[in-house]
């Protein structure tokens, strides 16, 4: 074998997988979106083949209408669902940053020594089911779960909180998941930072609370977007811990997807519930993109 | 030091050797005081017992090793660290109690750690904001800044948008800016080119002069030290081995460690033989080498006595090597020439003595290197005056 | 010093770490209950695992899940690397920019939607659903996960060695598999590693693409959740965690050895 022909297997190997299992996928979520409710409903018809070569092709695009996303729009429960998703998975991207923050900046500030441990406890919870941390919650936040029966033993509240099955849980299961992406990325520009910045500014006349404001703040920036945009994204599709912790009333975008798939069994339906949520966050992960390649530009 | 600056000549000249003995006698204070100054990590004394006095606008060089605590001096001035012990005083007053952003003293680190999210401008201005001060009075110091460091036309940039050069000037504005009675400058040209360097230490001693601000300056480069100071501390594990001129440093070090730290320098090790007598021999003394049988006439400023283990310091450029015997030399010993460094404008001669000791003697290329009379595995004779030598107990 | 633990630091520190792990070792203390509720203290036993090991359906699930997730981690560390030395390495080359979007989409693109996807896909091309479809699924993007570890690890590789080996006379397959794989294989085997742990954890894309007789451990304790606590969940959980725990640590001391014994040049 030669060169070229070497170079152009090792691209063709990832490259026809990808594009195969990746991107033709999402050409079939999008034609079936288009396609007649009657038609796609399983027992499901091959819409494509490739034995019927041009004429395939034609079929293909034909009779394709927008009839599913005239539905999404018709009925407020989808743009609701779009719209509470955005929302909780900004106020939960908030909280896990308020909770976040401190933890990656205590971090830099422990010992040297610690560092590489703290830093594996983070990672740690990150290789444990996901599922089973958030099930985890579950004995916790429940009205005669383990958190009821210590206040109630402190004293501080007399009735059981209602917690579980609630908005509020969905938060706590959210922050808890997703903290260590938040610290991660934070962490690392902290600790990257030049020490002799904080000494210059307090050189100049700064005390140490306007130093962090003037200089730490701003220089973590970059890590705090990034653990933001880490949290919000996959926040916004997420499925198990509105299902699992949230109640009927929370209403998430993956959860609505999931019953239209699985209970209704409305596949042209849930595939455009699938595009909407795509074009919801091709914005947020173009943006995210766009600043990890600047990221890798300047550390060149 | 091959070649004796401009800068060095005011050396002599505004600061001689006695000027901070006569601003003693005067009952004059000190702008910086170091008490008996301590300072500890842990198990490890970074900073000994340091008693040290600097003067209203001198500029004043700590210069040593890296690990001598010249820096950890330096940082303890401008209130990042506290000595274990000690005391320093600034115009007089113990500035101990004083947390470092409320200190009249401004620091110029060695990574200039100048702020990369905010432009020229706004680095120079940040700490003149930090005082309180009426927008236009900013805006004027700060203009008045970027002029006296030439950067007028780079006050948009941010800081990874210029050369090391800039950077420098840009964070020596900054740290002038607030106008401190004393400057603390970490390394500052350590991060600059060997060209660049050069240049940029004159400009400091120029802006230095021009203001009048006490600049404390702190690093290793021996010839950085005395191209910009008035004054030179050397120090060594935690403590200041010598303070003096440059001149004073480099002709009449006071120990092994200074003389060979600053410059190149010749030691043989030998014992005092008596008083040595001669024209130019004032205070001189006998040195006798071990293993060899001549004896040498050097100053002895430290009056030692006969028999008396010492050492001999001479500095390469003060031997005279020839081929002949010098009959009127006083000091002169021979050898065999061992290995030439040619550098183009010197040569420096390896000339190993009968007791196996090898010692440098430089010399000016007067000729074309393909004439020199000299060359490897010759008979020779080093010869140096009386005043060349020096003899020195530690 | 600038960097020190003050008291509001160490207080960070207690309050996020106690929120991370208390959790978990609430999960694992009650996994050891008498009573069959899961939140009332009934004195210590060990009755769960017990019950666990005899639940044939469980366990059948969890051999169908490693069976999946050591198929899906090779072939996407396969894969991975792959597309990790063309991302790094290849140059330019026709749609490079189609492929790199490829390869970093998957890794934010919500499950749901790469779910259903994947599932739509294996119905056009008639390929029944079961063991087959999840190990495709789980290879397709774990294998993004995988490229850009080990990209990460090849951005910082040092050129001139593989030079040098070719310098010294090795052929290009030479030189890959005696200098550029020994010095990537850290990254290549946290690949793996990764790959594996999220072919174990995922719930839904192996929800979408099941089929019969191909009920992995996430689905099975999903169903059973959904049911409500059971004490039997808890010690389940407490052995993966467990599992995770030693694996992770022990890879890490491995590495650490490693790394002394001069193998890794960072």
């Amino acid at each position: 074998m030669n060169k070229g022909w070497r170079r152009a297997v090792l691209i063709a190997v990832p490259y026809l997988w990808l594009l195969f299992f990746f991107l033709v996928p999402f050409i079939i979520v999008l034609k079936i979106s288009l396609s007649d409710t009657a038609i796609a409903m399983p027992p499901y018809v091959p819409t494509f083949s490739l034995s019927e070569g041009w004429s395939g092709i034609q079929n293909f695009f034909s009779g394709l209408d927008f009839e599913n996303f005239a539905w999404l729009l018709d009925d407020r429960l989808y743009i609701n669902s779009y719209l509470s998703s955005l929302w909780i998975a900004l106020v939960s991207t908030f909280l896990t940053l308020i909770v976040g923050f401190p933890l990656a900046y205590g971090m830099t500030r422990a010992p040297e020594s610690w560092r590489p441990r703290l830093l594996m406890l983070i990672i740690l919870p990150f290789w444990t089911s996901f599922l089973i941390r958030v099930y985890a919650w579950i004995g916790i936040l429940k009205t005669e779960g383990l958190l009821n029966q210590f206040l109630l033993w402190l004293g501080v509240i007399n009735d059981p909180l209602i917690i579980m099955n609630t908005n509020t849980a969905v938060y706590i299961g959210i922050v808890y998941s997703y903290l260590p992406f938040m610290v991660l990325p934070i962490y690392s520009t902290l600790d990257k930072m030049d020490d002799s910045l904080l000494e210059a500014a307090i050189d100049l006349g700064c005390s140490k609370i306007s130093a962090f404001w003037r200089i730490t703040v701003p220089l973590a920036l970059p890590g705090i977007a990034a653990g933001c945009f880490l949290v919000f994204i996959p926040a916004v599709g997420e499925f198990v811990i509105p299902d699992l912790l949230g109640g009927s009333q929370t209403l998430m975008i993956g959860k609505t997807l999931w019953n239209e798939f699985f209970s209704n069994r409305d596949w042209p339906v849930a595939s455009a519930v699938a595009i909407v949520l795509l074009l919801l966050l091709v914005v947020p992960i173009l943006i995210f993109q766009r600043m990890l390649e600047r990221e890798q530009e300047g550390s060149k | 030091m091959n070649e004796q600056s401009s800068t060095q000549k005011r050396n002599q000249q505004t600061v001689s050797g006695n000027s901070s003995t006569r601003f003693e006698k005067e009952g004059r204070t000190p702008i910086v005081e170091f008490r008996n100054v301590v300072k500890q990590f842990g198990e490890f004394t970074a900073v000994d017992d340091v008693s040290l006095k600097i003067w209203p606008g001198e500029f004043f060089a700590l210069l040593g090793p890296s690990g001598c605590g010249k820096t950890t001096l330096l940082r303890m001035l401008a209130g990042f660290e506290t000595p274990s012990s000690g005391e320093i005083l600034l115009d007089g007053k113990n500035i101990l109690p004083v947390p470092p952003n409320k200190r009249p003293v401004n620091m110029m680190f060695q990574s200039y750690a100048l702020f990369p999210h905010l432009s020229v401008r706004d680095n120079i201005a940040f700490g003149l904001k930090r005082d309180g001060m009426t927008k236009e009075n900013i805006e004027a110091r700060t203009e008045e800044m970027l002029k006296l460091v030439r950067m007028e036309n780079f006050a948009h940039r941010k800081p990874h948008q210029m050369s090391g050069g800039q950077r420098q000037r840009v964070a020596l504005a900054r740290a002038l800016a607030k106008n401190p009675k004393l400057l603390l400058l970490d390394e500052p040209l350590g991060a600059l080119d060997a060209k660049l360097r050069e240049a940029t230490q004159f400009e400091l001693v120029n802006i230095q002069e021009k203001l009048g601000t006490t600049f404390i300056i702190v690093t290793h480069d021996q010839e950085e030290a005395m191209t910009v100071s008035t004054r030179i501390g050397v120090m060594n594990l935690g403590i200041v081995a010598q303070v003096d001129t440059p001149a004073g440093i480099y002709e009449n070090p006071s120990s092994r460690f200074v003389a060979d730290f600053i410059g190149d320098v010749n030691l043989l090790e030998g014992r005092i033989e008596g008083e040595a007598k001669g024209k130019h021999a004032e205070g001189n003394m006998l040195f006798a080498a071990n293993g060899i049988e001549t004896t040498f006439s050097a100053r002895c400023p430290d009056q030692l006595e006969a028999g008396t283990t010492c050492w001999l310091a001479v500095r390469p450029e003060k031997i005279a090597i020839s081929k002949e015997k010098d009959t009127k030399a006083v000091n002169q010993v021979s050898g065999v020439v061992d290995d030439i460094a040619y550098v183009g404008n010197l040569s420096t001669y390896h000339v190993r003595l009968a007791n196996g000791r090898v010692i440098k003697a430089q010399e000016v290329n007067r000729r074309r290197v393909e004439n020199r009379e000299i060359t490897w595995e010759d008979e020779v004779w080093l010869s140096f005056t009386e005043g060349a030598g020096l003899l020195l107990a530690e | 010093m600038i960097r020190r633990l003050t008291w509001f630091n160490a207080t960070a520190l207690t309050f996020g770490f106690t929120f991370l792990y208390l959790p978990i070792v609430l999960l694992i203390i009650y996994s050891f209950n008498e009573s069959k509720l899961v939140t009332v203290w009934g004195g210590f036993s060990t009755k769960w695992y017990g019950e666990l090991m005899r639940n044939e359906a469980m366990l059948d699930a969890a051999w169908v899940t490693l069976r999946v997730a050591v198929f899906s981690a090779s072939i996407a560390t396969a894969l991975g690397t792959m597309a990790a030395i063309v991302l790094v390495r290849a140059g330019r080359f026709p749609s490079r920019t189609l492929f790199s979007g490829m390869v970093y989409a998957p890794l934010v693109m919500p499950e749901v939607i790469t779910g259903l996807s994947l599932l739509l896909l294996f119905i056009a091309i008639g390929l029944d659903r079961g063991m087959l479809t999840i190990i495709l699924a789980h290879t397709t993007f774990a294998m993004c996960y995988v490229a850009v570890v080990v990209s990460s690890r090849l951005v910082t590789f040092d050129q001139s060695l593989e030079e040098a080996a070719a310098d010294l006379g090795a052929s290009p397959l030479d030189t890959f598999f005696s200098v550029t794989l020994p010095i990537i294989a850290p990254a290549v085997v946290a690949g793996w590693l990764l790959a594996f742990t999220l072919s174990l954890d995922d719930l839904v894309i192996a929800s979408f693409n099941t089929g019969p007789g191909a009920t992995t451990l996430p689905i099975k304790i999903y169903s059973a959740v959904r049911l409500g606590v059971s004490p039997e969940i808890n010690a389940l959980s407490t052995i993966l965690i467990s599992i995770v725990t030693v694996g992770v640590i022990t890879a890490s001391l491995l590495q650490k050895r490693l790394v002394r014994r001069g193998y890794q040049v960072e």
